[in-house]
Formats: C-alpha cells, sequence, structure tokens
C-alpha cells in the first residue's frame, strides 16, 4: 500500500512539471509577438529542432533505455522516415500531415523485422549489427537504381508548408505547433505503455531476460515489438525532420547522426522520459554554441587557428559524464534527492522530539 | 554622398536629441536598406568547404576574406565595412542548408555570397528564391544557375560546365585519331552537368566514343580502383571530371599504372597548387584544360597590372595562401565582381537594387581574367564569364593556346 501510494506521488509530482513545460512549449511561439525579433522563425526553427530529436532519442530510449536492447543504427530508421515522407510528396503530391501515418506503419515494419535477427544478438553484438545498418544506409540511398526516387546524392528539395486556414502565424511558428503536436502525443503514447504492463515487461526483459521469461513473459514477441515500436518514433522524427528542413539527402543520415542519438539519450539520461527532451535540446544546442563557443575562444585569446568545434562538443561530453554521470535528467534527481536529504537533516535536528514519535510509530 | 551624411550629422549635434531622432529618420528616408545593412555595415554570408575532402576549395573562402579585409582597411564600400560571415559546409548539401538558414534567418544577412559547390548550391537554390535573398556569384559553373526567369534570385559568375564539356568534345573530335574515351566523374550534378555538355559535343556517336564512366562519391577516400578500371578499357583519351583531391590522385594513379591517354581535366579541378603539383608535375605534362583566368604560376603575366595587384595583395593579405593556387584567383576576382556591384547600389542597399545592380555588368574587366574576357550580365542573361582558352601543362604552369572560345560561339 505504502508503496503504491508513494510511487503515485511521485507519478503526480512529474505530471505537474510535464503539464507545465507543455503549457509552456505552447505559449511560447506566441512570444514572437510579445517580442518581436527578426531572427524570431530561426528560433522556432531551432524548437522546431529539438523536438524532432527528443523524438528520435525517445524512440531510442524505449529500445536502449528501457528494453535493454542496444542501437547505433537509429539514424537508418531515421532516414527511412524522412524518404518515405519526402517521396509521397513530391511524387504522389500527398499533403505533409498524411504521410504521418504511412511513415509510422513503414518503420514500423522494418523495425520489426529487424527485430527477428536482432533476437539472435546480445548486447554488443547487436550495436555492431545496427552499426552496419548506419553505414549502409547512406551508400543505399545514393545508389543509382533508386536514384529516381530519393534523387541521389542531391536529395530531394521539398516545400515548406503554409499554415492551414489562413491562420495569422508564419510557417515556422505552425510547424511549431506541428512538431509539438506530434510530440505531445508520442511522449504521452510512450508514458503509458511505460506505466502499463507491457512497459513493466519490457523492463523485465531489460533487468533480466531469463527471469522475465520464466515469469510467463513473451520475450521474443516483446522484443521485436519494442524494436518495432522504437523504429516508429524515430521514423516520425525523420519525416518530420524532413518536413520542417523541407530537404533530404544521403549525408544528412551518416553515422554521425546515429551517435548523435546515443549521445542524446546518455546526455538526457537512459530510461528516462523528460530525459529525451533534455537530450534533444542538448543536440541542437550544442551544435549551435559549440560554433559560437569556437569563434568566441578564438577572438578572445587571438589564436591564430580555429579551435575545432568537435573538440569542444568532446569536451562538454566529457564534463557532462564526469559530473552527471546517469545523464541530466538523472543529476537534476540527484540533485534533488541530496537537497530534499539535507533539509530532511537539519529538520531532524531542530525537531528532534517529533523524528523519535514517528520513528516510535512505524514500529 | 559621404560628406552630405557629415554634415546632417554635425548639426544633429547641435540641436540636440530630437534633432538627432529627426535625421535619422530623414536618413532612412533616402537610404534604402534591406536587411544586414546599417549606415556602417554591410552583413554579407558565405558558405565553404573549410574541410572535408573538397577542402582544397575553401581557399576561395579566404580569399575573399582577405579582399574583404582589404576593402575595409581602405574604408569599406560607400563608408559601410563588410561584415563576412564566412561559414564551413564541408561540401555537404546538408549543412550548407543549415548553414543557410542560419546566416539568412538568424544573422539576417543581406545576401549569400559565392557559397562554393554545385550540389551544396543545388540543395539551398529553392529557399533562396523563395526567401527571396540572393545567392550571388555562385561558385560553382553548373549551367541551371543561369536561369533568372524561373530562379531570379541567383546568379553564377564563372563559365558553365555544360559548354566547357561541349568544348572539351569539339577539341577531341578534331584533335585525337579515332578516339575512345573513358570518363571518371564525380557522382552529383556538377559531374552530370560535365557529362551532359560533353556527349552533347561528341554528337550521334557518343556511345561508341564513351568506353566507359566510372563514378565516384565526394566521400570516398580514393579513386584508384575506378582508374584501374578505366586503364583496362585501354581508351586513348581521359576525360577526368573531378574536384582537386580526386584530381590529384587520379593522374599520379594513372602515370602509376603506366596509362597515358591524351588527358582532359575540367576547369575547377586545374589548380596547380591544389591539384598538379600533389600529383606531381612530371606525371601531369600535357594535361589540356579550358581556363577563363590568369594562371598565377605563368610568368607571362608578370607584368600585367591586375597580377602586380593581385601579387602585392596575396603578399600582404593572404600571406599564408600558396600562391600557385588558382583558388587564390577565383576567390579575389569574384569578391572584386561583389565590390562592384555594392559600390554600383550606392545607398539603395536593398536586395532588389542588388540582383538589378549585379544583372546591369557591361564589360566589366574584372582582375585575373584572360585578356579578352568581361563581365557581362542583362535582366535575362545571368552568365557573367561566357568564355574559355584551351591551355596545355608545360612544364610548371598552363600553357594558353587558340582562341578564345565563347559560350555562344
Amino acid at each position: 500500500m505504502a508503496a503504491s501510494a508513494t510511487s503515485w506521488a511521485t507519478r503526480r509530482g512529474i505530471g505537474w512539471w510535464a503539464l507545465a513545460f507543455w503549457i509552456f512549449m505552447l505559449v511560447l511561439p506566441l512570444m514572437g509577438s510579445a517580442f518581436p525579433s527578426e531572427s524570431f522563425d530561426y528560433y522556432m526553427f531551432m524548437g522546431q529542432s529539438m523536438m524532432v530529436y527528443a523524438i528520435a532519442v525517445l524512440g531510442l530510449n524505449l529500445l536502449t533505455g528501457f528494453n535493454g536492447q542496444i542501437s547505433l543504427g537509429h539514424g537508418a530508421f531515421f532516414a527511412l522516415g524522412a524518404y518515405t515522407a519526402a517521396i509521397l510528396m513530391i511524387d504522389f503530391g500527398w499533403p505533409y500531415w498524411a504521410t504521418i501515418p504511412v511513415v509510422a506503419i513503414v518503420c514500423f515494419g522494418a523495425g520489426f523485422l529487424f527485430g527477428f535477427p536482432a533476437l539472435k544478438l546480445e548486447s554488443h553484438y547487436l550495436a555492431l549489427a545496427t552499426f552496419t545498418l548506419a553505414i549502409a544506409v547512406p551508400q543505399l540511398l545514393k545508389h543509382k537504381s533508386i536514384a529516381g526516387w530519393t534523387g541521389g546524392v542531391s536529395g530531394l528539395v521539398l516545400e515548406k508548408p503554409d499554415p492551414p486556414f489562413g491562420l495569422p502565424i508564419s510557417p515556422d511558428q505552425f510547424l511549431f505547433y506541428f512538431c509539438l503536436l506530434m510530440a505531445m502525443i508520442l511522449f504521452w503514447a510512450a508514458f503509458n505503455l511505460l506505466r502499463g504492463r507491457s512497459g513493466r515487461a519490457m523492463m523485465a526483459i531489460r533487468d533480466h531476460g531469463m527471469a522475465a521469461g520464466t515469469m510467463g513473459i513473451d520475450t521474443s514477441l516483446y522484443k521485436t515489438i519494442t524494436f518495432g515500436i522504437s523504429a516508429l518514433y524515430t521514423g516520425i522524427a525523420g519525416a518530420l525532420s524532413a518536413i520542417t528542413v523541407a530537404y533530404v539527402a544521403p549525408d544528412s543520415f551518416a553515422l554521425p547522426l546515429s551517435i548523435a542519438f546515443l549521445v542524446g539519450l546518455v546526455v538526457g539520461g537512459i530510461g528516462s522520459l523528460p530525459g529525451c527532451l533534455i537530450g534533444g535540446a542538448f543536440l541542437v544546442l550544442v551544435q549551435n554554441w559549440s560554433q559560437s563557443l569556437s569563434d568566441v575562444l578564438k577572438e578572445t585569446f587571438s589564436l591564430q587557428y580555429d579551435v575545432p568545434s568537435w573538440a569542444i562538443y568532446g569536451v562538454l561530453l566529457l564534463l557532462l559524464m564526469y559530473v552527471m554521470p546517469t545523464g541530466i535528467a538523472g543529476g537534476v534527481l540527484r540533485l534533488r534527492g541530496a537537497i530534499a536529504g539535507r533539509l530532511r537533516r537539519v529538520e531532524t535536528v531542530r525537531s528532534k522530539p517529533l523524528v523519535l514519535q514517528s520513528e516510535g510509530e512505524k514500529h | 554622398m559621404i560628406p552630405n551624411g557629415t554634415k546632417i550629422r554635425r548639426r544633429s549635434v547641435l540641436l540636440g536629441a530630437a534633432g538627432l531622432a529627426a535625421t535619422m529618420s530623414s536618413a532612412r528616408a533616402e537610404n534604402k536598406y534591406g536587411p544586414g545593412v546599417t549606415d556602417t555595415e554591410i552583413k554579407i554570408g558565405n558558405t565553404n568547404p573549410y574541410s572535408g575532402n573538397a577542402s582544397a576549395y575553401g581557399a576561395n573562402g579566404r580569399a575573399s576574406a582577405a579582399y574583404f579585409r582589404m576593402v575595409n582597411e581602405q574604408g569599406g564600400i560607400n563608408g559601410r565595412k563588410i561584415n563576412f560571415i564566412s561559414l564551413d559546409d564541408a561540401y555537404s548539401p546538408p549543412k550548407t542548408v543549415e548553414l543557410a538558414r542560419q546566416l539568412v534567418e538568424r544573422d539576417q544577412v543581406l545576401l549569400l555570397f559565392a557559397p562554393l559547390g554545385t550540389a551544396p548550391n543545388v540543395a539551398i537554390h529553392k529557399y533562396m528564391n523563395q526567401k527571396k535573398v540572393p545567392q550571388l556569384f555562385i561558385a560553382s559553373g553548373a549551367s541551371q544557375w543561369g536561369d533568372p526567369k524561373n530562379y531570379p534570385w541567383s546568379m553564377g559568375w564563372q563559365p558553365d560546365y555544360h559548354t566547357e564539356g561541349l568544348i572539351y568534345a569539339k577539341h577531341i573530335l578534331k584533335n585525337v585519331k579515332n578516339p575512345t574515351i573513358a570518363v571518371l566523374r564525380q557522382n552529383d550534378d556538377f559531374g552530370m552537368d560535365y557529362l551532359n555538355g560533353f556527349r552533347e559535343g561528341l554528337g550521334k556517336d557518343v556511345d561508341k566514343l564513351i568506353l566507359q564512366t566510372a563514378t565516384y562519391e565526394v566521400t570516398d577516400p580514393t579513386v584508384e580502383s575506378q582508374m584501374l578500371q578505366l586503364k583496362n578499357t585501354n581508351a586513348n583519351v581521359f576525360f577526368n571530371i573531378t574536384t582537386p583531391k580526386f584530381a590529384a590522385q587520379s593522374i599520379k594513379k594513372a602515370a602509376e599504372i603506366g596509362w597515358r591517354p591524351a588527358q582532359y581535366l575540367v576547369n575547377v579541378a586545374a589548380s596547380l597548387g591544389a591539384t598538379l603539383r600533389p600529383a606531381g608535375l612530371e606525371n601531369a605534362q600535357g594535361i589540356l584544360t579550358a581556363i577563363y583566368v590568369k594562371d598565377p604560376t605563368d610568368t607571362k603575366w608578370k607584368d600585367a597590372p591586375d597580377f602586380v595587384a593581385w601579387k602585392a595583395w596575396m603578399e600582404k593579405y593572404n600571406p599564408n595562401a600558396d600562391m600557385a593556387d588558382g583558388s587564390n584567383v577565383t576567390g579575389y576576382s569574384f569578391a572584386w565582381t561583389l565590390h562592384q556591384v555594392l559600390k554600383a547600389c550606392g545607398n539603395d542597399l536593398t536586395r532588389e537594387n542588388v540582383m538589378l545592380q549585379a544583372a546591369s555588368m557591361k564589360a566589366l574587366a574584372a582582375p585575373m581574367l584572360l585578356p579578352g574576357i568581361t563581365l557581362n550580365t542583362s535582366a535575362t542573361d545571368f552568365y557573367p564569364i561566357k568564355a574559355v582558352q584551351m591551355a596545355r601543362l608545360t612544364v610548371d604552369h598552363w600553357e594558353l593556346f587558340g582562341d578564345l572560345i565563347s559560350r555562344d560561339g
């Protein structure tokens, strides 16, 4: 009884934070009129990218964080989603929003099928197998036989959608809302999935596969379906990226993208839903800031040569892993725990009799 | 215009705050500014491959930056300094899309100047035209840049690849007995544009003449296996459509494996510093190309006034760069062209006027172009440079021969 009450309380606590966050996101695009800036559309675009990455990281998190299967090849599913959406829009003239369900089905199918060979492979071996996906996909996309569809190396240029119903907002504000809507649906779905029986099964398999099997969980089925759902999430993120960037090309989906998802996952926090949002934001901000930071360093120390922005990225990552080994979400929780612990200790010192009394009650 | 402006400012000091406000509004009525322009600054964006496999071209961006440093040191353009923001896209189209967006939307540049590479520019072509931001003097010779009807905000600078390919084909038909041709081509729009022009020039027997076309990706490490394939065809002509790194590799490899066809090397890889010296000059003797700028290693130009000025500029503003690299010539020359266009704009520095001035160049003699070549544009003609001249690598420089061959002629 006590345990369930505590977890309910925690969940409600997180719920308030989540509600506040999503409301903040809803209001954010309206800031444009309050604080007019010429670059506002660019910030909206950054916001879109953050949500796109957050969804992709969530997809990877479902697989790695909650089911214990490691993937270094999620860039491939991202590419599949992006190209499916782009080809549907260009060759079949579909509206952007109608591509999402198709992308979901295609990517779920692809992920589900890839899940079968994945069953045979454990941890490192699975990581390597998915790694090959990440390497192969950009090459395949350039292949002559499908260049008619994919546009080859030059990729496909898309039309950016206008806001519907003559809404008085800019296309970028509108796309921000579109991404936000998708993110809300997908995070809500993931939250529900993880909270229920399936989620517990997924995590049981992660923690001890054999034990989970003896408990009557169909581990193969759960693992393949999780792979499918994970690919579905990442694929939708890919489609959203194609729509918001209005351009797809094989080079966008090279190995660094798959690694970026993993970095986002680890930085945000493995096995944490808010961690995915943090990871998504981190990926976008770090790309933007490491370049500016490199410029600042060059100017302040009047260096002869550029400081490579990748080096800054690396140092940042190292620092972060050292300070917060469980990711930012984990770090925040730990910090909160530490502060709460200290407060409790202070309280203990101040009101000793009360504590004794309550301890006595427990027994 | 400048003294006039100073006078106004002096008066406003006397009149105090109210007067200042009034002058500022009147100044605004007089001067028409697009995004990125103020009384003291013009913000210009640029993308270049400073890293990656095409990084040899990065010299273009550094040369342009050095040119604008000189302009700024000399007082700027009509009193406005050039703020040249040049970013590294590593020749990767998605990166170019990202950076173009950043430059246009976040940094609010007046225009994108000489973004480098065919595929990177194809990727932002539509975006720039939708946003109505000039994509000016594109550092790529793809023939699609000269389409003012559909893309009025994009303009190239150098001679187009299609025509150049056509010129090589005609030269082969005229000069090589029983030609059999092997082609190495970069697998993108740049490679296709050259090849299409080349095939057109070869006429109806094209499929008999070309024995094999091998391709490579700009992200590949080497082209060695492609060269072995091509050698096995025993072709007596080798048409080399590559960027500098791969051009150097292929020329060197051909010599190593003892394949000695007549070699045609595309202009964009014909840099002594970036391609031929790394390939080994002894391996490159007799290679043919078509050029439109003065080869800085050719002693013939040592007294030409524009060469003297270029050399002085190189020594003062671009001292770490390679004197033998043609990119330092083109980067300088198209920066000069933008300089003239912005000067011609006067105080009407809107995006519309920039395009209008760029499309009104009449026999503009840009420095370091071959004698007889000038810049000409009109509302319907967005190809500034239309002529080239054939050249043969002789000892350590390009030896020109024949007449200027123009796009229309």
